[in-house]
Parts: structure tokens; sequence; C-alpha cells
């Protein structure tokens, strides 16, 4: 039987995209509510693994890294959210577009990912709540699209 | 007299050695395992990030994966600073250290 992938590398260098309307809203939404979360509340416990330690042995240096760093990733991120959310309806997209997705479409899954409080064993059987169980099934749907981004940017490497 | 003159630069030599090796010892950048970020990703980004191989990326990401951690990268403070920058934006969950620091080693 014939798949035809998402993502798709073209002859010049750019990605075809295929995804459905409902998939594209997502993608056009998702973003913009992840960022109102990060500057809303940035010490969010769901949001930790978006601002990780970097010293975790040294509280001093991690203050230091803190201050001088956390403004310009928390930019960082927010453009490259913005970026998935203003192109989520595009056909095409150039390498360093489709390299902004899968670090938004990872940023997703990191927040989605914490808020489920995964294991590398958790299928959607393991929530009894209905609505966790409808973020576990976006989660894998995130990761299922994070995996044919990959796998068609590696192919450019 | 040849004592003298045998020892003498010896001191003079020690204060420099001794900066020399503190300062030569790297800070090493380590990505620990994480149960979201996808295997493929993690070995993208270390190709893309530091420029390894598919070989030594799919390496260094299988010793995270089933070792718990491994060290990608080392150089100074600043350099390291600005690789653990580029993981944490990429979604890696690196952290920096003193190379030997609190490891079995020590």
């Amino acid at each position: 039987m014939a798949f035809r992938r998402r993502v798709e590398r073209k002859r010049d260098g750019s990605f075809t995209i295929r995804l459905g309307d409902d998939e594209r809203r997502l993608l056009g939404s998702l973003p913009g509510q992840l960022a109102a979360l990060v500057d809303a509340e940035p010490e969010d416990p769901w949001l930790q693994r978006l601002f990780p330690t970097a010293y975790p042995k040294d509280p001093e240096r991690e203050q230091e890294w803190r201050l001088l760093m956390s403004v310009d990733l928390h930019d960082r991120r927010r453009r490259q959210l913005a970026t998935l959310a203003e192109t989520a309806s595009a056909t095409s997209l150039t390498e360093e577009q489709l390299h902004t997705w899968s670090q938004a479409l990872n940023d997703l899954r990191l927040y989605l990912g914490t808020r489920l409080d995964l294991s590398e064993e958790t299928t959607d059987e393991d929530f009894a709540d209905e609505d966790d169980r409808d973020l576990f099934i976006l989660y894998s749907w995130l990761g299922f699209l994070q995996e044919e981004t990959i796998e068609a940017l590696s192919r450019a490497l | 007299m040849g004592g003298v003159a045998t020892t003498a630069p010896v001191e003079v030599n020690q204060p420099d050695v001794e900066d020399v090796t503190v300062a030569d010892v790297p800070w090493i950048v380590i990505v620990w395992n994480d149960p979201i970020n996808l295997m493929s990703y993690v070995t993208f980004v270390l190709q893309k990030l530091f420029g390894y191989s598919k070989d030594k990326a799919t390496a260094l990401m299988l010793d995270v994966h089933q070792k718990g951690r491994a060290v990608v990268s080392s150089g100074t403070r600043e350099e390291a600073e600005a690789d653990v920058f580029r993981l944490h934006e990429h979604g890696l969950w690196a952290t920096m250290e003193k190379d030997g620091v609190g490891g079995p080693g020590t």
C-alpha cells in the first residue's frame, strides 16, 4: 500500500508539506497557546523541560546563567513557535523553516509530555481521564509529524 | 651550586605549570536521557549542531538512551555554555560541569 509522506524533500532543496486542514489548524493554534503559557507563567513546573538547568551542581553559576540566558532562550522559543504558527498552512517550506518546525514541534511535545508525566512505556491506556487521553493522542500525533520532519531533514544533512 | 641551578628554574616554572593545568581542565557538556525527545531528533540535533557524522551522533544518542547520559562536547567554559544554550534551544536536556567533578574518578 502506498504511503505518502507528510514531509518530503524536493529536488530544489525545499520541502513539500502534506497535511489536512484540521492538522494545519492545530499547528496554527497550538504554538500561540504554548507561547502564552511561557509568557504568563515561565516558572510553571510543566514548562521546566523548556528551560532546563545548565549547572545542576552549582547554584551560584546557575543563577548567573539564568540571568544572562533566560531572556534569550525565551525569545528564541517565542520566535520558533511563531514561525510554526505563521507557516502552518504552507505547502512548501525552506530547510530553515522546517528546522524551526522541528524545534517548535519539540517544544510542544516537551510541554505535553511533562504535563502527562510520561515514561518511555506510556500508552493511551494509562490515562483514565478522557482529557489526558486526548492530550496523549495529540502528543503522539506531534511525535509522528516530528519523525517525518526529522527524516526529511536528515536526508538533507 | 649545581643543586641551586636545577631547583631555581623548577620554582619559577611551577606556578605556570599549575595555571596551565587548571585552565586546561575542560568543561564537558552532558546530554541526559528523557522519555520525550525522539531518538531520531537527538541524533539529528547532534549532527546539525556539532557536525558529527551520522554514526558518531547515533552512538552518542544510544549512550544517552541506554546509559542515561553522554558527554557530547567539551571546551572552555564559554564554549560549553554556547553549546548548552544551543542544545536547550533544541529542547535537549543538557548540563555542563568541569571534567572530573563528581565523576567516578574523583
